[in-house]
């Protein structure tokens, strides 16, 4: 053994673990996510999993490259009606104005009651989303939209 | 059965491997295809798509006919004693439709599926659970109107000659699995049932599922250890996405969504409406009043009905198909998709695309430009000349996603169990949580609404909305969420322990009923245990309901209260505590002894028996027939496939489940059933273990796409043979709704069946494949119909007709002139 191979350390040495959970199917493997500084260095399989032992299948064994892979967007896309192209914005003014867009169509669409009845809805506002969404992520979708704004038309991955 | 485990829930797969290997458990699968799993078994059968409950019923019609089903489970813990009423009429009295069906409105009355005790119900659906206290019941099975009998005549056809014929499984083949499985069954055995999508989606999807749930409460397999039903289902908090609801018609814990006209015009109505007199459910006003005090807080009173007036009525078919239609007829201005993928995902993706181009804005949350978001520049509708960026008026904005390690948060897998995952590292740049944007988009909107306090924005203004955020990004602290769908007493803000803590005086908040008790203490979340301690797990996340691993696990034991085996055992009654203990947390009221007689005119739990296990059920007993909840029949049976190439044997007349909604249009269209000659062939659509649902989370990884790097078809070598496809090159697939091409797999996994004296070829694609990522391909979801399964509006993936032929498909518009000319050839 050279001394370069006797000197290799794990990467994940003096690493931070976060437990965490296979963000793929429905199984639930257990994860280990190693980061150190603010940077992601790898994701592994949980032993202590009763569910999976520790094991992964070639998705969730991917887990750390859906995280880093340079395909990955950072910055907010935007598309102006009828444009060739994309520009970037920064995500302040992208949430001022979808927060407009959705107030102006709840306006324009929503009904307060029919034949005396409250109705209280909008059905020109949808929503698809999410399977792949925390339980905190969906509560709080279907308390804004629909508890909020009075939106029914809301679906995700369950009904397909 | 309906599923191909090994490929899809790949790491669950070493249970069964063990269970084999350790156990000498018997592992069958059923599947079109020799699959990965079928490596592995010990059966394989090969069965017709689509042909499912035929198969299942025969395994029922074996029980019954060779009396191999448990006596004692049956008699004391299912509804097959139960007496009907003598104005129900079975499908196979009239020739496929039960009793109560209007041919005009499409849709059964079922008034008649009652039980015969039932007292009838002001406005009877399907969903208004039947009252019945006290009903007439035959013990000994023999009455010509109890359930019992009627399951008897309903399966009487469906023999092992009849699954022959139409699932063209060879009669020995039949046998020889069913008396594998019908073995496992009794106080010493148990036999488990696994599904995926190959029973979900398909036009009678919930009734595959209630075949094999009255196959197993025959062999008294619910309830047990080694036993029951699971869902294998898809991502990652599907489970959760369905309990926390984000569907339409229903809200967080299974409460459903108020109907107009229907029980949605007052809370009074609401609760009449829903609550049940007997059983758990009788609870259920307390869930929804804890429930709308989650919501609207301090606002909610009893004098304005805890805001129940601020909830949106359901009005019509909101689901997925249904708003997605009205979308491609211009009457959506807005979408939101977050983690979602209908241009690839969704059947009739073509529809599912062209329809983005008739909104004024689209707001995308993923982690990589998906289908979706690019479909203006992008697509094949774009490649074809029928969209283009100068004519698509859609406001696009694309916001980049936190992944699971960068954030914290719960989900749900599919066997129920609450996991919460850790944040590691912060997401890139202004990537963000899904927490992150709902919380600050709701901000924004509550701004709005205070400035603006007229009627539609009461329950804006309402809504509790004051989430703490932590660090450099204003993230909301993920517990504070999962503590208000844990539930708290509103006087002192304290953490209930359970669902039974719940109140219908407006003194308790919770968000979803189902999960109180994950949360019980400030620094007790039980989601984030990570200590198993026991065979099931305990110790290690939380399983709703309160932890219980095996739901109904009352039915483990004997009506004595002594396990029906000590192999077998699971919960008992522990006669010295007076109290039920064992190895799970017991499904029961825990001091219920199981000798426990109700008085006259008891409510609620206090109305079941110490014998009845099924506690959520008004009679505490499961349902082989079911009276209400279902809107194509109380039993299931064979319909066909919307697109068949087979009459329906059973019902000439009635070919397929007539409750199904085609949503057939010229851009929905069908082939002609059953048997179109321009579409010869059976489709089936299906998943890869390397690759995830529509593939932005695989296709755009290098390791993945290198594993599956291109799109294919799966044919056998006689089809193949008869077609002219050539293994490694290319074929054309064509169905009404699209065109598609694929590499050709030639492969003796796939076998062609005889049906009725006919060979039956299929064609089988994985779906995965779109026009974004490192690799790309032609999504097999052109090629599929929006159809709508009667009770939860699922489409049918695993059984269509299309053709086949050699070589690539057109580019351009030639692709949509080849699409014509085919529908256009003689029918």
């Amino acid at each position: 053994m050279s001394q370069q191979t006797r000197d290799l350390l794990p990467r994940n040495r003096d690493a931070e673990v976060a437990r965490s959970i296979c963000p793929y199917c429905g199984v639930g493997c257990g994860q280990l996510v190693y980061h150190k500084s603010g940077k992601l260095i790898s994701i592994e399989g949980d032993p202590e999993s009763p569910v999976s032992r520790g094991r992964l299948c070639p998705k969730g064994a991917d887990t750390f490259q859906l995280h880093t892979h340079p395909g990955r967007l950072s910055k907010v896309r935007y598309r102006r009606p009828y444009s060739t192209s994309w520009e970037e914005i920064t995500l302040e003014t992208a949430m001022d104005l979808v927060a407009e867009r959705v107030w102006e169509s709840r306006a324009r669409t929503f009904v307060e009651q029919q034949d005396g009845v409250p109705v209280m809805h909008t059905l020109a506002i949808c929503h698809l989303g999410g399977a792949t969404l925390d339980v905190e992520e969906n509560y709080l979708i279907r308390k804004l939209f629909t508890g909020g704004l009075g939106m029914n038309c809301i679906s995700n991955q369950a009904r397909i | 059965m309906g599923s191909n485990m090994a490929e899809n829930h790949p790491v669950s797969f070493q249970w069964v491997m063990e269970a084999r290997e350790k156990n000498r458990a018997t592992i069958l699968h059923i599947d079109p295809r020799y699959t990965r799993t079928s490596a592995m078994a010990d059966i394989w059968v090969p069965l017709r798509p689509g042909s499912d409950v035929l198969f299942l019923g025969g395994l029922i019609n074996y029980v019954l006919s060779n009396d191999k089903y448990f006596h004692d489970y049956v008699v004391h813990y299912t509804n097959a004693p139960t007496l009907l009423r003598e104005d129900f009429r079975d499908s196979e009295d009239l020739g496929g439709y039960f009793s109560g069906w209007d041919r005009k409105k499409r849709e059964y009355d079922p008034a008649s599926w009652l039980y015969a005790t039932s007292p009838q119900r002001g406005a009877l659906f399907a969903g208004a659970l039947p009252d019945t206290g006290e009903s007439a019941a035959d013990p000994t099975l023999q009455n010509p109107h109890c359930v019992f009998q009627m399951l008897k005549r309903h399966f009487a056809r469906y023999t092992p000659e009849l699954v022959e014929q139409y699932c063209g499984v060879p009669r020995q083949v039949f046998l020889k699995a069913a008396e594998a499985y019908c073995s496992a069954s009794g106080p010493e055995k148990t036999g488990a049932i696994c599904y995926a999508l190959g029973w979900t989606q398909h036009s009678n999807g919930v009734q595959i599922i209630r075949t094999a749930a009255i196959l197993q409460l025959l062999l008294g397999n619910m309830g047990r250890p080694g036993g029951g039903i699971l869902a294998l289902r898809g991502h990652a908090s599907i489970q959760g996405s369905t309990d926390v609801a984000t569907l339409y018609d229903i809200l967080p814990g299974y409460l459903p969504t108020p109907t107009f006209n229907k029980d949605g015009n007052s809370l009074r109505e609401y609760i009449a409406y829903n609550k049940a007199k007997t059983g758990w459910y009788a609870n259920f006003d307390k869930y929804i009043i804890s429930f709308l005090k989650a919501y609207y807080g301090d606002a909610a009173t009893a004098q304005n009905n805890y805001c129940f007036d601020y909830l949106p009525r359901v009005t019509g078919d909101h689901s997925h198909f249904g708003f997605w239609l009205d979308m491609m007829d211009g009457k959506v201005e807005g979408l939101f998709l977050m983690g979602q993928n209908p241009a690839v995902g969704a059947p009739n993706a073509r529809l599912e695309r062209k329809a983005l181009a008739k909104l004024k804005w689209l707001v995308v949350r993923d982690f990589v430009e998906c289908e979706p978001a690019s479909f203006w520049y992008n697509s094949p509708e774009v490649e074809r000349g029928e969209l283009s960026p100068e004519t698509v008026a859609t406001e696009v904005f694309m916001f980049p996603a936190a992944g699971v390690a960068e954030k914290s948060g719960t989900f749900v897998n599919t066997q129920r169990m609450l996991q919460f995952h850790n944040k590691g590292p912060n997401p890139p740049g202004d990537a963000r949580s899904e927490t992150w944007f709902m919380y600050h988009l709701g901000r924004r909107l509550k701004a709005k609404a205070a400035r603006d306090p007229q009627p539609r924005n009461a329950p804006l203004n309402a809504l509790t909305w004051d989430y703490s955020t932590i660090g450099s990004n204003a993230e909301p602290v993920v517990e504070e969420v999962l503590q208000e769908v844990n539930g708290w007493t509103v006087a002192d803000h304290r953490l209930v322990s359970g669902y039974a803590d719940l109140k219908a005086d407006g003194t308790t908040a919770c968000g979803a009923w189902i999960y109180s008790g994950c949360f019980p203490a400030p620094e007790k979340n039980l989601a984030n245990q990570r200590q198993s301690r026991d065979l099931y797990g305990h110790g290690w996340g939380f399983s709703w309901p309160s932890d219980r691993r095996i739901i109904y696990n009352r039915a483990s034991a004997r009506p004595d209260g002594k396990p029906w085996s000590e192999r077998k055992k699971l919960v008992w009654w522990d006669e010295e505590r007076k109290q039920w203990t064992g190895l799970d947390v017991p499904d029961f009221v825990r001091t219920k002894p199981p000798d426990y007689q109700p008085p006259a005119g008891a409510e609620g739990d206090e109305a079941l028996a110490g014998d009845k296990p099924f506690i959520l059920h008004p009679d505490g007993v499961g349902w082989i027939f079911v009276s209400t909840g279902l809107k194509d029949g109380p039993l299931p049976t064979h319909y066909e496939p919307l697109e068949s190439l087979v009459a329906n044997p059973l019902y000439p007349a009635c070919e397929t489940d007539p409750a199904t909604k085609k949503r057939e249009r010229p851009d929905n269209p069908y082939a002609r059933s059953p048997g179109d000659p321009r579409f010869p062939y059976v489709l089936s659509t299906y998943r890869l273990t390397e690759h995830h649902t529509a593939g932005g989370m695989s296709r755009t990884l290098s390791h993945l796409a290198e594993l599956q790097p291109e799109m294919f078809c799966e044919v056998s070598p006689e089809l193949a043979a008869e077609v002219g496809l050539k293994h490694g090159e290319f074929a054309t697939i064509t169905t009404p709704r699209g065109i598609v091409e694929a590499c050709v797999m030639i492969t003796r996994r796939l076998h062609p069946l005889v049906i009725a004296g006919r060979r039956v070829h299929e064609v089988g694609l994985p779906f995965h494949f779109g026009t974004n990522g490192l690799v790309k391909g032609d999504s097999a979801n052109d090629l599929l119909p929006i159809s709508e399964e009667p009770n939860v509006y699922i489409m049918e993936s695993k059984a269509l007709l299309c053709t086949i032929r050699p070589g690539r498909r057109p580019r351009g518009k030639a692709a949509l002139k080849e699409l014509r000319a085919r529908m256009k050839e003689a029918v």
